[in-house]
């Protein structure tokens, strides 16, 4: 194929009548531009949410690095038009295009898109019709690219399954390269079979999900019969992809800075992947098992590598639990003091209510600020933290936040859910009571009263692969009931004042994201009517419309004999075939449903990184092990460049 | 400094510029110095940024270091680390004031396309005839309403042959507030003249300075200039290795 025109000259002209045109610009520090005819294999990455979100997600970097690594592949980036430039480039016959040459996507080979939320849907059919790739996985021809679905809303991809052509569950590192070399063979063979051959060899690794190969069928109630393939050359089911020692995969090692503005103004290196504390409403904890650990070298060596390729004034230790790695201490110590003096300054994002994370931000911070520290004790009573298996005692937060602000530290954040199974009115108090305590505890430790604490709550959505998937979700009427009372608690006390300060959401947002989170194959023509009725950018609650949300439920799912509670608030029982049943993160289902069973008991599980293993079933299922150190080695001083 | 935004890169606003700015110095490993405080800055002062999607050759800024560096090799690198289009030109030390006290007006090269520059010309007349030209602006907070007469200076159509092409318009613009724009110059062509090209309009700052008796335009680096320029006259060419 002949490199298609540059978009650009006609994009241009309509830029000054845009929005903050620079999104569309291109031209980041260490963005790749390759030439299109030097290669075989042409992807294009999608993140489907606006420029500045999009931009700093580390799963697309990773990627675009990996893939334009390779001399016989390039990876462009896409993110999701705003609607003022998307009804220019309609009048104008402009189609999606990427921000690195700015190509059209449907040029592509692969139009490869990550979902970190199922909020992204709508905006994926929006891209795909500004592309003039058709909506309808059946309706593409061998000219049109692949459309594949990554992130984490891809473990149950059912909803979106009319509209993608495939879906890669877990680390893509491996993964992208492997359908590289796929396409890659196929195109030298002439493309035989067209695209359905070449879904097919996709589909046989037993890795990758192709949801046309497979059929539900539904019982007279509504629920699944069954989902089977239709084809005996393909899996029953599909596994997720585990990418182990992750010294091998420095990556991001140039990320990239925008000019435009983002929502993360730092870099990140991720300092390990995986979680096993065992929260049961956290879907990221479960589906990234094992724990998988970088070296405290390897960390400083993508820290000391990252800061000279970007520039940026502040680095972000990322994971679900940064505290918890096994020599977090010293990596600590040692950036502090390669970084003394250099206004360069380190955060832990995701600490756990830990004394020792205060011990830990005070060392990163050392010569630095100390404004705000966050904690996520999630659940307002100890008994409901029992049966999230979050396990924090009110004593272990007052203690923690007492040496915050004995420590200078002037704000703490708390973050908790609403809506979390077997919660009453009585628990959500709890969270006013605690807010209050924080206060009392921190006005005596710090020795003055110019302290905040800011409770922040989200309501609670039940996940695919989690204890709690077969949970009933909250009523939207519920949780902002709970969140009334609790306001007008914490209000009710005039002597703390602005001291406390709520921050929530209502609940209708998190409803569809629970419809869209455990829907199955019959969500896709609600995702469909409600995008033809002007949905996009569902994320931002300035687009967001539930009453848009609920009207396309009301015109589809009449006919199959299901609504909108059954999906989010109807409970599930054991034996019920749920949606993604096929799609395997490793996770026993057995297990997961006696760990539900043992949350309603208020019964706790330890972590299986201190404790014996207790048959989540990951490690025997997808052939991995726990890989965490201490590896004895430290951070040295850099030597001047 | 003088610097340029050129291209593409037109687009950005100044708090990109700012940002990649901060982030050049960085990575250049520039010695700069920070001001005091709960959270410090670098000492940086800009000056009257040219609008988001506006070129320019002549926007400038001022840095304060920790300890002397070479100019010539501060624009070096700093130019190497920021990304093509936006372009460090000059760098000297700063030999009286600030700049601030030598920059009051801009001259801007507007291009019309699809307007004849005869036209343009008879509506410049009209333009420079009339008192006063209210034009509106969108803003985030709705509409406003700038004179966008008060401010020209001067407006001059170039001769260029009648191609029917595009015209090319000079205009110097003082700097008041509110800011009169390029954008606000075309607007108040369409109004007085109903003059209106068939394609956005392409703007580009091609100078800024102090307005002199004659309507010209002074260079603000000029000191600097002559102080450089005595300095190298003044020093043997020895010791002036020696100090980098």
């Amino acid at each position: 194929m002949t490199a298609p025109d540059s978009l650009f000259p006609r994009l241009e002209p309509l830029l000054p009548r845009v929005a903050k045109p620079i999104q569309y610009v291109g031209g980041e520090l260490n963005a790749t531009v390759k030439d299109w005819d030097a290669v075989d294999v042409r992807w294009a990455l999608m993140y489907p949410d606006a420029y500045e979100v999009g931009l700093p997600n580390q799963g697309v970097m990773i990627l675009y690095e990996v893939i334009n690594e390779r001399p016989d592949a390039l990876a462009e980036r896409t993110y999701a038009v705003w609607p003022d430039l998307a009804a220019l480039m309609r009048e104008h016959g402009i189609g999606q295009f990427t921000v690195d040459a700015h190509r059209p996507v449907a040029a592509f080979d692969v139009l490869g898109v990550s979902f970190a939320t199922e909020l992204g849907y709508t905006n994926l059919l929006e891209a795909l019709d500004l592309a003039g790739i058709p909506l309808h996985s059946r309706d593409r021809t061998d000219a049109h690219p692949i459309v594949l679905a990554g992130g984490h809303a891809a473990f149950n991809p059912e909803p979106i399954s009319d509209f993608i052509d495939a879906a890669v569950l877990g680390d893509g590192e491996q993964a992208v390269l492997e359908i590289t070399d796929l396409i890659k063979t196929w195109k030298s063979q002439g493309r035989p079979g067209g695209r359905i051959e070449l879904l097919l060899r996709l589909a046989r690794t037993g890795g990758v999900y192709v949801p046309r190969f497979y059929d539900v069928d539904f019982l007279p109630d509504g629920r699944i019969h069954r989902v089977v393939p239709h084809r005996a050359d393909v899996p029953f089911r599909v596994h997720k992809r585990t990418v182990m020692d992750l010294d091998e995969w420095p990556y991001p090692k140039q990320p990239l800075v925008p000019l435009a503005e983002s929502v993360h103004e730092r870099m990140s290196v991720e300092i390990f992947r995986g979680c096993t504390r065992g929260c049961r409403f956290c879907q990221a904890g479960m589906i990234t098992r094992p724990v998988r650990e970088r070296s405290i070298t390897g960390i400083g060596e993508m820290v000391d590598r990252g800061l000279r390729a970007t520039g940026f004034e502040e680095v972000g230790l990322l994971s679900l639990s940064s505290a918890d790695h096994s020599e977090i201490a010293d990596i600590a110590h040692g950036l502090a003091d390669r970084y003394e003096g250099t206004n360069t300054s380190l955060s832990l994002p995701s600490t756990r209510v830990d004394a020792f994370n205060v011990t830990l931000a005070n060392e990163l911070s050392r010569n630095g600020r100390r404004s705000g520290l966050t904690f996520a004790p999630e659940g307002g009573s100890e008994r409901l933290r029992a049966v999230i298996n979050k396990m924090v005692s009110k004593e272990d937060l007052i203690r923690t936040v007492s040496t915050a602000y004995a420590h200078g530290w002037r704000q703490v954040k708390l973050y908790f859910m609403c809506g979390l199974p077997t919660e009453t009115d009585a628990d959500v108090l709890e969270i006013a009571d605690m807010a209050k305590d924080v206060i009392r505890a921190g006005r005596a430790a710090a020795g003055h009263r110019d302290i905040r604490c800011t409770v922040s709550i989200g309501g609670f959505v039940p996940k695919p692969h989690t204890p709690f998937q077969w949970a009933g979700q909250a009523a939207a009427d519920t949780i902002d009931h709970r969140l009334r009372l609790l306001r007008s608690a914490i209000s009710a006390d005039r002597s703390f004042g602005r001291a406390i300060g709520v921050r929530y959401h209502d609940g209708k947002p998190g409803i569809i994201e629970g419809l869209l989170s455990r829907g199955d194959r019959r969500v896709g023509a609600v995702i469909e009517a409600v995008w033809r009725a002007g949905g996009r950018f569902d994320g931002w609650s300035e687009h967001f419309s539930y009453d848009r949300w609920v009207g396309a439920c009301s015109d589809v799912l009449p006919a199959y004999g299901v609504d909108l509670a059954w999906f989010t608030v109807r409970e599930r029982t054991e034996h019920e075939v749920l949606p993604w049943d096929h799609l395997d993160s490793g996770l026993d289902k057995e297990w997961l449903w006696s760990d539900w069973q043992d949350a309603l008991d208020e019964t706790e599980v330890d972590d299986c990184r201190w404790t014996p293993c207790y048959d989540c079933g990951v490690c025997p299922g997808m052939g991995t092990d726990i890989q965490i150190g201490p590896t004895g080695r430290t951070l040295l001083p850099l030597t001047p460049a | 400094m003088r610097y340029a935004k050129r291209g593409r890169l037109r687009f950005t606003s100044h708090r990109d510029f700012a940002r990649a700015f901060e982030r050049a110095l960085r990575r250049a490993e520039i010695p700069m110095g920070y001001s005091a405080g709960f959270s410090p800055h670098p000492k940086i002062s800009y000056h009257g940024a040219a609008p988001t999607g506006v070129a320019s050759e002549a926007e400038y800024l001022e840095i304060g270091l920790a300890r002397l560096m070479d100019a010539e090799a501060v624009r070096v690198a700093l130019d190497a680390c920021l990304p093509a289009g936006l372009d460090i030109e000059e760098c000297l030390p700063v030999a009286e004031g600030t700049l601030a006290e030598r920059i009051d007006a801009s001259r801007w090269q507007i291009t019309l396309p699809g307007l004849d520059p005869s036209t343009v010309d008879a509506a410049g007349k009209i333009f420079l005839a009339t008192a006063a030209i209210p034009v509106e602006r969108p803003t985030k907070s709705g509409r406003r309403t700038v004179d966008a007469r008060a401010a020209v200076v001067s407006l001059t159509v170039a001769d260029s042959e009648p191609t029917g092409s595009c015209a090319i318009l000079t205009v110097v613009v003082r700097q008041v507030t509110p800011a009169v724009r390029p954008d606000d110059v075309i607007a108040a062509l369409a109004t007085v003249a109903a003059c209106v090209p068939t394609a956005p309009a392409r703007a580009i700052r091609l100078a800024q300075g102090r307005l002199d008796d004659s309507g010209q335009l002074t260079d603000p680096l000029a000191p600097e200039r002559a102080a450089a320029l005595a300095a190298r006259e003044s020093v043997p060419d020895t010791l002036d290795g020696a100090q980098r």
